[in-house]
């Protein structure tokens, strides 16, 4: 793959296909951590990391571990596991050597073991047979599509709460409504790349 | 909820009063991704019923065998062999499903339901009311998805069941089986299971 299709490839993950507005990957923490937009870039920002981190980790056992003894059908046993051991582990590294890092992402780490856009990210490049490049590429941009929906998203959220809204749409109703409206404008990214 | 509580009510809990999609808000990724027609939306809850029951069923066989410090990884593990079951099945018998379920079938393992149900319920219940349980909550999980897919299939397609209803000259809503008529008709139904919430409530009072 070229520059100029890694660059494609990365518009066409942020935002044509974006992981929650059109995939729907990462429901639960885009519904439940976008009340306010600083704790919003927080998850954000934590999900860059362990998305990249998770699927650098599940490429490297998929392709070294489970192609070459043609175990396949463990996948989903395994990365779960993986994923599940990673966080743990980068929580309990961050506290001890950047615990500057730590206290703005700690909070939001033990949320991202189930979260299913990185489970979801880290099946879909190996089963897309990315090369290792690719698939880093692939989750980092993936990461940032992430964090550009929250952001929007927590935005919208905190003008919601000050304005007059039907009670019966109050809470998670009228969000949802307005995330369709946010999922309509991303549409408008279709023609962007062709991939 | 205490051992006397009878077993009927352990069952239709998750159906309407509890419904994990409508009420408890839970599990939602599949809700919203795979509802483009109702086909999908049944096939996609009978996998996570499957899932359900029998994760209930195993863990709740297991209750004191499982430390309770580790019991996350165990639950995980068992949900997860389940799920792969279920995606072989889907897989050899109905490929066209399994193509069109995509991503959300192994995602099952992180659905938030099926874990909560173990942790909640099965990790303290005996087998049967597990399994109770387990059905209650798959049923009431699968009419929420039949019901965002019949009505996403109905707007978006103009038909139930891929069966057309409007005839050829029908111009159908094309935004309801895209992404952002996920979005829109689950507003719409919480909306709704608000209305009947509080209507219940003023008549009581």
């Amino acid at each position: 793959m070229t520059i100029g299709m890694l660059l494609m490839l990365s518009i066409y993950a942020m935002l044509v296909n974006n992981v929650v507005l059109m995939q729907f990957l990462g429901i639960c923490p885009y519904l439940g951590v976008s009340k306010k937009s600083d704790t919003a870039t927080g998850m954000g920002l934590a999900v860059i990391f362990v998305m990249t981190l998770a699927t650098a980790f599940t490429w490297l056992i998929d392709h070294f571990v489970l192609i070459r003894f043609d175990l396949v059908f463990l996948r989903t046993i395994v990365f779960i596991l993986v994923i599940a051991a990673l966080v743990q582990f980068v929580e309990i590294f961050l506290k001890k050597s950047i615990p500057a890092l730590y206290r703005n992402l700690g909070i939001y780490l033990p949320l991202i073991t189930t979260n299913c856009a990185i489970l979801g990210t880290a099946i879909l490049a190996v089963q897309k047979d990315y090369s290792f490049l690719v698939a880093l590429v692939y989750a980092v941009s993936t990461g940032i599509g992430f964090l550009i929906a929250i952001i929007l998203f927590a935005s919208i959220r905190e003008r919601l709460d000050t304005s007059e809204v039907p009670e019966i749409f109050r809470g998670v109703a009228i969000s949802l409504i307005s995330a369709s409206i946010l999922s309509m404008a991303f549409m408008g990214f279709a023609g962007l790349v062709r991939m | 909820m205490s051992k006397k509580e009878p077993l009927n009510k352990a069952f239709t809990e998750g159906i309407w009063k509890n419904n994990p999609v409508l009420i408890l808000l839970l599990g939602m990724c599949p809700v919203l991704g795979v509802t483009s027609s109702a086909v999908n939306g049944l096939g996609m809850g009978m996998a996570t019923l499957f899932v359900l029951v029998m994760s209930n069923l195993v863990v709740s066989v297991l209750r004191h065998i499982i430390p309770k410090k580790m019991r996350i990884p165990c639950f995980i593990v068992i949900i997860a062999s389940f799920v792969t079951i279920v995606e072989m099945l889907t897989q050899a018998y109905t490929p066209a499903l399994y193509r069109a379920l995509g991503i959300f079938i192994p995602l099952i393992v992180v659905n938030c339901i099926v874990l909560g149900r173990s942790e909640a319920f099965a990790s303290k219940n005996g087998v049967v009311r597990s399994i109770a349980d387990g059905l209650g909550m798959g049923i009431g999980f699968t009419l929420a998805l039949f019901l965002m897919g019949v009505i996403r299939e109905f707007f978006g397609n103009g038909s139930f069941f891929d069966l057309s209803l409007f005839g050829e000259n029908f111009n159908p809503v094309l935004i309801m089986i895209m992404p952002p008529g996920a979005f829109l008709t689950l507003g719409y139904l919480l909306a709704f299971s608000t209305y009947m919430k509080n209507r219940r409530r003023t008549k009581e009072a």
